[in-house]
């Protein structure tokens, strides 16, 4: 038994921005689809839509003919529809045949039925091939076997569509094999799978056909026997993608070390890194989702206890305990998580802007009109687009407050910026300006780092790319070698088994 | 010098803001309106309500929660709580009383002025320490602030007690004699506890909206972890609002020894409640990021008049004024219930 499923002009709006607008494919049962699209896409909306998580604003969701309004996720879970989250939706704290049957407990008299449980999520398992007795925490599983458990827990439930939203973001190379393996079974019994994910290599070798979903409309659909890597990169981007990138400018041969890191080691992620950063040159960090990236710099900004490392800007030694520590010596960091490091949302334009320089603008009363100046400056200076210079963060769209980000980061003019993931979650048309700043940002003399999990844009942006694998740098790849191969080699350790 | 892009956004403006700016202006002045109907609704039920006299005997018994309110605005705002702010104000009255009476009972005993100055001293001190102690238990010590504060509620309460041995701890007669005028004395026909209230009002009010420390006290409470990665000395800054609250308990509590001139287990029992319900029914979020001073004054005020008219007309019991504060808190959670 197979669903069959049709999106009808499916429109989403998140308070005043629309991320859906009016949305139209329908999906063939007992199939794989790839679904394609750049951060920001609105391909997990969509597909939070068609599990019951969102609710459309408009336009009709067709299930095997007929019109469904779902309140929640139970109630496309009854039809068969299973979202995997990209953040586990598991109770920690329960166990395996817990997390199974939460929700949909057996009972026998009242009483909760274990043994049935135990045994029901013991072939549960076996189908998904995890091997772990029913009765284990679920905070003693690794990501994979998590992963593994929600699948069975949506197989439990008849899932006969069954939505992956990067799945295999955080997996090993033995792990995603394992995973495709399952996918391939579950399609043998008609289950369809939608795979969401920007991993083109993966989409190639795995799907049957291919949507491609840009700026909250869909954009195009194909077989995948039918597209090349290149033609899915082109189609998700709009654009040839060449054009999103200016040419670098050579980092001078005499150009001074801005940041000089050397044996950082971070409990639990790094254990010993060492890298520099000149003027005017735009260094890449890659590396997959645990590879250490992220945490590196939360250590080098005192975010997190790093039990070794020094850390030199400008040529001196720089003791940085705290973000505050790191502004003092010229580095800032603009984090990956928007919305919960980045931002305040709830606060408004002006107050996020000059949040990191108040001190510097009080005397020692607060200067709201400097404020309102410096606000009006960075709107024209960064391309922000807005209606209201007086609303809250939030009603900004991705792109926008983006812009805002980075300037607010960029106020107190640091010598070396770090971004992570500077371009997660913003259309083609703001992420082509933040390329075209963070290219303006090296020419003024200033040390760049980019963290990012696009390869095209870090191949696009860096001059050299160091690339991370389990908490260990595996590389530095300099300009001649920077090829999406060569890196997705490098950060997946499979540099000698070249297939 | 700022970069700038040279290229400009393609990407479509966002639609209209969600809220209309004048609704957040009547949000504002909510518990305003509220204050005038209740004091308009008090002037018919008993004539004596508005008497110069009676206003200014309300005003002049919502300073101590009024003042403490002032300090607990500042750490709701921060994300935080202090449920010990009663048991702190009895703990520091009991403290002044006896150091005031040890240093008099002494030989060469100095002048009353002296003594008072130096009770004064004393209680700010404490009220000082135990916010800082707060603060770096939750901080440094990572506990929840409700539960530190929790805990030394009953501490503070205890000690006290201890200190009277079960009964009252009152000041020496001559003393007492001296000291009145801080709360029984005019200036200008207003009452020293009012101008006292206004002034840490005022401070408060310039504190929060007008200085970096205000803006990053409102940024940690939007949300800390933003604050933390915008370079702001988040727990510093948390130390200090609890700081605050302690050094207004601190001014409450010399308001207070000299109206009674005395402490008792029973001293500042339940003043958390009038103090948090000021607060929140000044528009402030329990839940951290934004709260205006002004508000807290109004909220303080109005739960007073509250009072006073239950006072005044036995509509119900006076007894039940906690009731109907524990009500007017949890309604005006209700009307904030989802705003975010």
């Amino acid at each position: 038994m197979s669903l069959s499923i049709r999106f009808q002009h499916i429109v989403k709006d998140f308070g005043p921005v629309r991320v859906l607008h009016g949305v139209d494919f329908a999906l063939e049962p007992g199939r794989v689809v790839g679904l394609l699209g750049e951060n920001g896409a609105g391909k997990s909306t969509l597909m939070k839509i068609l599990a019951g998580y969102e609710r459309p604003s408009g336009g009709q969701l067709v299930v095997d003919g007929v019109e469904r309004r779902f309140a929640n996720a139970r109630d496309a879970e009854q039809l068969g529809i299973a979202l995997i989250h990209q953040e586990f939706n598991l109770a920690e704290h329960l166990t395996i045949a817990q997390n199974i049957f939460l929700g949909h407990e057996k009972t026998r008299g009242g009483l909760l039925d274990r043994r049935a449980m135990a045994r029901e999520a013991a072939s549960c398992l076996a189908q998904v091939g995890l091997e772990r007795d029913p009765d284990t925490r679920v905070s003693e599983l690794i990501v994979a076997e998590k992963q593994l458990v929600e699948i069975a827990k949506a197989l439990s439930r008849q899932a006969r569509v069954l939505i992956m939203d990067e799945p295999t973001a955080s997996l090993s190379p033995g792990e995603t094999r394992k995973l495709f393996e399952l996918m391939a079974r579950l399609k043998g019994q008609g289950v369809t799978i939608v795979y969401i994910s920007h991993k083109l290599d993966e989409m190639e070798a795995h799907t049957d056909e291919v949507v491609v979903m840009r700026d909250g409309k869909f954009v195009a659909r194909a077989a995948t026997a039918d597209v090349d890597r290149h033609q899915m990169a082109n189609l998700m981007v709009g654009r040839e993608l060449s054009s999103m990138f200016q040419p670098k400018t050579a980092v001078a041969a005499d150009a001074p070390v801005r940041l000089r890191v050397e044996g950082l080691q971070v409990p639990g992620w790094i254990g010993d890194l060492g890298f520099e950063v000149r003027a005017g040159e735009v260094l890449g960090f890659a590396g997959l989702v645990g590879a250490g990236r992220t945490e590196a710099f939360e250590a080098i900004l005192g975010l997190r206890p790093r039990s070794r490392g020094r850390i030199e800007i400008d040529g001196k030694p720089a003791d940085i305990r705290s973000p505050r520590d790191a502004m003092r010596h010229g580095l800032t960091y603009l984090s990956e998580d928007r919305k919960g490091k980045g931002l305040h949302l709830d606060l408004g334009l002006r107050d996020n802007l000059t949040m990191m320089t108040l001190e510097r603008d009080a005397r020692p009363w607060l200067d709201l009109k400097a404020g309102e100046r410096a606000l009006r400056q960075a709107i024209d200076d960064f391309g922000i687009r807005l209606r209201d210079p007086n609303c809250a963060a939030r009603s900004l769209s991705g792109g926008n407050q983006q812009k805002l980000a980075l300037a607010k980061y960029l106020r107190p003019d640091p010598g070396v910026i770090v971004l992570d993931e500077p371009t997660r979650g913003v259309d083609v048309g703001a992420k082509r300006d933040i390329y075209a700043l963070i290219h303006r940002l090296a020419a003024e003399g200033r040390a760049v780092v980019v963290i990012s999990s696009e390869l095209i844009e870090l191949i696009g942006l860096s001059h050299r790319v160091a690339v991370l694998h389990g908490g260990r740098l595996q590389a530095v790849l300099e300009a001649g070698q920077l090829t999406e191969e060569n890196l997705i080699a490098h950060a997946t350790d499979t540099q000698y088994t070249k297939h | 010098m700022q970069p700038t892009p040279n290229t400009r956004s393609t990407e479509p403006s966002t639609k209209p803001a969600a809220a209309l700016p004048g609704l957040s202006h009547l949000k504002a002045a909510g518990p305003l309106i509220a204050l005038v109907l209740l004091c308009i609704a008090g002037a018919f039920l008993n004539p004596d309500f508005a008497t110069v006299d009676n206003l200014m005997n309300v005003l002049t018994r919502t300073a101590f929660i009024g003042i403490i309110a002032v300090g607990m605005t500042f750490v709701i705002v921060s994300g935080g709580i202090d449920l010990s702010v009663g048991s702190m104000a009895a703990l520091i009255a009991g403290a002044m009383i006896v150091a005031m009476n040890a240093l008099v009972a002494g030989a060469g005993a100095p002048g009353a002025a002296t003594v008072i100055c130096a009770g004064i001293a004393l209680a700010l001190a404490c009220g000082a320490v135990f916010g800082i102690a707060h603060g770096l238990l939750i901080t440094r010590g990572r506990i929840e602030a409700f539960i530190v504060t929790l805990g030394s509620l009953g501490i503070f309460r205890a000690v006290l007690t201890w200190l009277s041995d079960g009964g009252a701890l009152t000041l020496d007669f001559n003393l007492a004699e001296a000291y009145s005028p801080v709360y029984y004395q005019s200036v200008l026909g207003v009452p020293i506890p009012v101008w006292v209230f206004a002034l840490v009002a005022i401070g408060g009010t310039v504190i929060l909206n007008r200085t970096a420390y205000g803006q990053h006290v409102q940024a940690i409470g939007s949300n800390e972890q933003v604050a933390r990665y915008a370079a702001i000395r988040v727990d510093r800054a948390k130390v200090v609002t609890y700081l605050l609250l302690g050094v207004c308990v601190a001014i409450a509590t010399i308001l207070y020894v000299p109206r009674l001139g005395s402490a008792t287990p029973t001293t500042g029992i339940l003043w958390e409640l009038e103090a948090i319900a000021a607060v929140v029914v000044g528009g402030t979020s329990l839940r951290g990021g934004s709260g205006r001073v002004m508000g807290t004054v109004v909220g303080a005020i109005l739960l007073s008049v509250i009072g006073n008219i239950l006072n005044l007309t036995s509509i119900i019991s006076v007894h039940l004024n906690p009731a109907v504060q524990g009500v007017v808190i949890i309604a005006v959670a209700y009307l904030q219930r989802g705003r975010r």
